[in-house]
């Protein structure tokens, strides 16, 4: 028999013209793009507002995001995440691809894993305020509609992932 | 003419419904096309797994033949979409940072809220790991602040940067893309299987 992966996915030029379809309407509706690290964002504000109001109107990077009687997590991409959410976990459900694990491969432990997803995330969550943007708001929905910002960001995310692939080749093949 | 919220064609209120509609739609896609997987994923940079190039790709050339192409007809006004802003030194430097990001853990946040949504544990520590980014930026925000807000040259695109026509370089964007797809194609059928 022959080995194949135990998922099958759409074909990927089918998932890449409807995501494209995706982004032109939400340019043609709202103006602006797709997100997902803006809500993690708001988040982070919401939290640090709560825990300290004092501190977080002081900081010059959480005030810009509080606004009196208005929650930060009142906002389009908290909403849009929160879809993001509800259409991931429908798919994955029909799909009958919902579990709770740690995905790994078979040659590093589950602990390896986790260390090194946390500390993808923090890096990932400090470059995306840095370039006021992630894969999708910054690169994605800035391609669309010619962004040089958007290009530079899409072009120094995939070029330095392939410049240090090799050093994390253990963790994925 | 679009955009239909700008234009206040649809009342602002809907804007909210949308946002969860659009997003609905977002997370559905990315489920569907093997976004959730880690393994996936990062098979675009060893080789093995090109879904990551074919997709993104594809979407960036539809989004952007479409609307180049409605601004073109007059259904939409492209003076008034968002442009993402160019800051030179923070889309290198941050761009750079989260490719390390991306290759040592997997996903980026879109694709790591998909995976959190069908219960992949090393998607919530990463999600987990997003906002401690965030929370160190913002602490010390005043040491990243010189590439945060300097070197700013406008919410430009392509069409002045490079002083090209935007419909020439979607078109060159476009070969380049088809260029690729057969590229990654060959490339697969060299590398050393991975299954997940």
């Amino acid at each position: 028999m022959k080995i194949q992966n135990k998922h099958t996915y759409w074909n990927p030029y089918f998932g890449g013209f409807l995501l494209g379809l995706l982004i032109l309407f939400t340019f043609y509706i709202t103006g602006r793009g797709l997100g997902a690290s803006g809500a993690m964002k708001s988040s982070v504000v919401s939290i640090v507002d709560t825990v300290s109001p004092e501190h977080a109107k002081n900081n010059a990077y959480y005030s810009k995001f509080i606004e009196e009687d208005k929650s930060s997590l009142n906002n389009w991409l908290v909403l849009e995440t929160l879809g993001i959410l509800i259409g991931a976990f429908v798919s994955g459900g029909l799909a009958g691809r919902i579990s709770l694990k740690v995905q790994h491969s078979p040659k590093i432990t589950s602990k390896r894993r986790l260390i090194f997803a946390l500390i993808g995330g923090v890096l990932f969550g400090l470059g995306a305020q840095i370039a006021r943007g992630c894969t999708s708001g910054a690169a994605l929905s800035g391609m669309a509609v010619l962004s040089t910002g958007g290009f530079v960001t899409m072009l120094a995310i995939f070029g330095t992932g392939y410049l240090v692939a090799y050093f994390f080749r253990k963790n994925w093949i | 003419m679009g955009p239909l919220i700008p234009n206040d064609l649809i009342p602002f209120e809907w804007n909210l419904v949308i946002a969860i509609i659009i997003g609905i739609a977002f997370g559905y896609i990315l489920e569907s096309s093997g976004f959730s997987s880690s393994r996936k994923l990062a098979g675009v940079f060893y080789g093995y797994d090109f879904a990551v190039l074919k997709v993104f790709f594809t979407a960036a050339l539809v989004s952007v033949i479409g609307i180049f192409y409605m601004d073109y007809l007059g259904y939409v006004d492209f003076s008034m979409l968002y442009v993402h802003p160019f800051y030179l030194w923070g889309a290198l430097i941050g761009g750079a940072i989260m490719g390390v990001g991306f290759v040592a853990g997997g996903f980026c946040p879109g694709t790591s809220l998909c995976a959190v949504a069908i219960g992949k544990i090393d998607a919530m520590i990463y999600v987990i790991g997003i906002m401690i980014g965030v929370f160190i930026f913002s602490e010390f925000y005043s040491f990243f602040e010189p590439i945060y807000d300097g070197y700013f040259y406008g919410n430009i695109t392509l069409t002045e940067s490079l002083n090209i026509s935007p419909y020439w370089f979607i078109l060159f964007f476009t070969i380049f893309g088809i260029i690729a797809f057969a590229l990654s194609d060959m490339v697969r059928k060299k590398v050393k299987k991975v299954f997940y």
